[in-house]
């Protein structure tokens, strides 16, 4: 195993210290991110509305204000490279090209769900798109990550497992154990923090004793930066920065990704810990989709209209993927017993 | 006066080593510090130091003894002043051993558990004294046997698998360059090179999580636990990432890793060191829990636990890993998981142990042969899935059972033993299935404590003839 290196070759390596400057995009780019986007936007509309209305149970947490981030980080990515999560997933395999339909079929527990209905909206998994999960537990994801990071070396195929989590897990020790293995084995992996500012109801001010969370592999030598999570082309050039950074061989890196949640952390969230006036802000000033969507009309990529049939176009997906979601059949009873084992 | 050089306890569970060489030889002057011999243990090679000042006055055990007890005299030393050919010529009297007494257990305790022996050295000839043990089925006849260590049976499957499928891989804390915190790796470092022989930071839940991921990624890990002790910091990726993941995945996953390592009770290291997790991780679908005795099926199991395209948790014992028992000389033996065996055919009772209550039970088997009990016992080697058929079978023919373990029966394996054999015997019994398992206390460290607190035969013994209607 590659040993770790000394601080002075670190520099040498050339790892930022601050984000690169954002994407310069063409304008068939930019329909594209824009259309992910609103995709996973009205999707989790659609999913709240539904829970609302009894066809999705359990925990249901909405990707809502934070599209940006899976978007710009997935655009960056190669086909041989992974994905891995926490439990606020919808967006992420949506992002890496499942089928929204079977998304949908998850969340009302049918046998036509990417997990057949036997995980919901915490457990999804797409492995033919290198998308492992989907996991409901806080921190899990970083080791898990790291492994598939480890499996992209000791395959040399040259992937890079690209591991989410967000400020709420970055408080768990075993991200900790995880760094110190990643950056001793020089695992190509990509952290990317989600730092949609709370954990649960907490503050990242009430719970963490440093807040810039790219700084919390600087004991391990691992470098990162802050992005600009609100604005999928700071993302995206970040994340490719990053992505490749770490392709050649620079051990793991860690981006945060500055971000916020407009919906509660699940369903069942009252959000009494933030003001209506804080997310009315972050709606009206920074929100991802219309601040795209403003820069598309400027270059001339698209005009209003364009959005419009879009939007409509997408909606349509949204609505199939509901009908699909209500018409497909619950599992069948014999399925409780199967897929135990292998 | 003459100062006597012991054999020395180099680790909690040395009875006997090997004085490989000395380093001084008779008229040598020492001081304290200075290094008189080398000693072999079946973990390692070791050092032995001077802790007084004079000269070796005679070398009581030469060089390349094999079997040499500890507290065995080894040497004299003279001190200064002292006639050398005097001391050596002193007849040589070994210390008595301390020898724990066991007091009385109480009437009151929740297993009749019987006046237990005072504390010795782990019985040691069971499976010699396993007179009738049938054929396996699984070896052919004719088949030659090698006698071989639990430790390299484990070692020997792992090369082998290696050898074959350049997927598998070791992590773990000492398993390549220390050769094995219980030298069970030994040499797999020098054949497969550090990339697939990794050594890790003392970090359980963090490696256990990495080796799941790899699972994800395609690779199938062997993940070594210093002991299972330290898997309790893990234990959230063994059941919530690796047992659970293909059945939330639909099936879209399969998580092909081994989790292994020593597990239940080792010597004198008390309650933080000594606990048996078969029960725990047999409670989780989506696990396999294996616990062999046997170097056979040590080998056997392990390279069908690492076939296995399921988590497997495998469950060692660092008292059986110096064990020699026979193992058939076969290019691919393997035993598979799920199938408990019968290692002694009897038709009074039937004894249902698994690994290291295998010695107890064994030897409980001859007592009660002794006083006319002809008793079947059975080794389960699988925790989960139970092969319930194999003890449903024994009871129709010996209508009463007698369940062991070395942990706690409370929810214990044994408990769900005797459920299952309520459920699906019943018919054939014609006595209450008994359990006997460790007492229900964390592990003590005093000897006697310890020797009250683990199974002995006598246990067992008590056991069977109680529901022989004998006692």
């Amino acid at each position: 195993m590659a040993k770790s290196k000394e601080s002075s070759d670190r520099e040498n390596h050339g790892a930022r210290s601050s984000a690169p400057p954002p994407y310069q995009a063409s304008p068939d780019e930019l329909v594209r991110f824009y259309r992910d986007m609103l995709l996973i936007r009205r999707f989790e509309e659609r999913a709240g509305q539904m829970y609302g209305m009894g066809l999705i149970g359990g925990f249901c947490h909405l990707y809502i204000g934070q599209e940006a981030v899976v978007v710009g980080v997935k655009s960056a990515m190669k086909e041989t490279d992974s994905l891995i999560t926490a439990y606020r997933d919808h967006g992420h395999i949506l992002a890496v090209g499942s089928d929204p339909k079977a998304v949908m079929a998850e969340l009302t527990g049918r046998s036509g769900g990417v997990s057949k209905g036997k995980g919901g909206s915490m457990h999804m998994f797409d492995p033919q798109n290198r998308f492992y999960g989907g996991h409901g537990i806080v921190g899990a994801t970083a080791p898990l990550g790291a492994g598939i990071g480890f499996a992209h070396k000791y395959r040399g195929d040259g992937g890079v497992s690209v591991t989410f989590f967000g400020d709420g897990a970055s408080n768990q020790g075993q991200v900790y154990e995880t760094f110190n293995m990643a950056e001793l084995w020089q695992l190509p992996v990509v952290f990317v923090i989600e730092n949609n500012q709370y954990a649960m109801g907490t503050s990242v001010e009430r719970s963490s004793s440093e807040t810039h969370f790219h700084r919390r592999g600087a004991s391990f030598r691992i470098p990162g930066y802050e992005v600009d999570g609100m604005d999928v082309l700071s993302v995206r050039s970040a994340a490719e920065d990053a992505v490749e950074w770490v392709r050649k061989g620079n051990g793991p890196i860690i981006l945060e990704m500055k971000t916020y949640r407009y919906r509660g952390h699940s369903m069942s969230d009252p959000a009494k810990y933030r003001t209506r006036d804080e997310v009315q802000k972050m709606r009206t000033e920074h929100d991802p989709i219309d601040h795209l969507g403003e820069a598309l009309v400027k270059a001339g990529a698209a005009s209003q209209d364009d959005l419009k049939a879009i939007d409509k176009e997408i909606k349509k997906v949204v609505a199939d993927a509901a009908d699909f979601a209500q018409e497909s059949a619950e599992p069948d009873p014999r399925e409780l017993f199967t897929e135990v084992y292998a | 006066m003459p100062i006597d050089i012991l054999m020395p306890a180099l680790s909690p569970t040395m009875e006997e080593g090997t004085l490989a060489k000395w380093l001084v030889k008779e008229g040598d002057k020492v001081t304290s510090g200075d290094v008189l011999a080398e000693i072999e243990t079946d973990k390692a090679t070791m050092e032995l130091e001077a802790i007084n000042d004079g000269k070796v006055a005679r070398i009581l055990v030469p060089e390349g003894t094999e079997g040499v007890k500890v507290n065995e005299i080894i040497a004299r030393l003279a001190e200064e002043g002292e006639n050398l050919e005097e001391v050596g010529k002193a007849p040589a009297k070994s210390p008595a051993p301390p020898k724990a007494e066991a007091p009385e257990k109480q009437e009151h305790k929740a297993e009749s558990r019987p006046s237990p022996q005072a504390a010795e050295p782990p019985p040691k000839k069971s499976e010699a004294a396993a007179a009738p043990a049938p054929r396996d089925p699984g070896i052919p006849a004719g088949t030659e046997m090698v006698e071989l260590t639990v430790r390299e049976a484990l070692r020997d499957a792992m090369a082998a698998e290696m050898r074959k499928d350049p997927d598998v891989f070791l992590m773990g804390e000492e398993v390549a360059q220390y050769q094995g915190a219980y030298k069970v790796s030994q040499g797999l470092l020098e054949e497969f090179g550090d990339k697939r022989v990794i050594d890790t930071p003392i970090t359980e839940h963090g490696f256990a999580g990495l080796g799941v991921g790899a699972a994800f990624g395609g690779l199938k890990p062997i993940v070594e636990f210093m002991t299972f002790n330290f898997a309790m910091q893990a234990i959230d990726h063994i059941i919530n990432s690796a047992a659970k993941t293909r059945y939330m995945s639909g099936g879209l996953l399969s998580i092909p890793v081994v989790f292994r390592g020593p597990n239940g009770f080792a010597s004198r290291v008390a309650a933080q060191h000594s606990q048996c997790y078969a029960s725990w991780y047999g409670h989780v679908p989506g696990l396999k829990v294996v616990a062999p005795y046997s170097a056979a099926d040590a080998k056997g199991l392990l390279k069908s636990a690492i076939r296995d395209p399921n988590p497997v948790v495998f469950l060692e014992q660092e008292l059986l890993y110096g064990r020699k028992f026979e193992v058939p000389k076969l290019d691919d033996y393997t035993v598979p998981i799920g199938k408990a065996k019968v290692v002694r055919e009897g038709k009074d009772v039937t004894l249902i142990s698994f690994a290291y209550t295998m010695i107890a039970t064994l030897d409980a088997a001859e007592a009660l042969a002794r006083e006319g009990i002809d008793a079947e016992v059975i080794d389960l080697r699988t925790i989960r899935p139970l092969d319930a058929a194999t003890l449903v079978e024994s009871v129709k023919k010996t209508n009463r059972a007698v369940v062991i373990e070395q942990g706690w029966t409370m929810y214990g394996v044994t408990s769900e033993v005797s459920s299952v054999l309520m459920e699906q015997a019943f018919d054939w019994l014609d006595a209450p299935v008994t359990r006997v398992g460790g007492a229900d206390v964390p592990m003590p460290y005093a000897a006697n404590l310890e020797q009250l607190a683990i199974v002995q035969p006598d246990d067992v013994v008590k056991a069977a003839k109680a529901v022989c209607y004998k006692d």
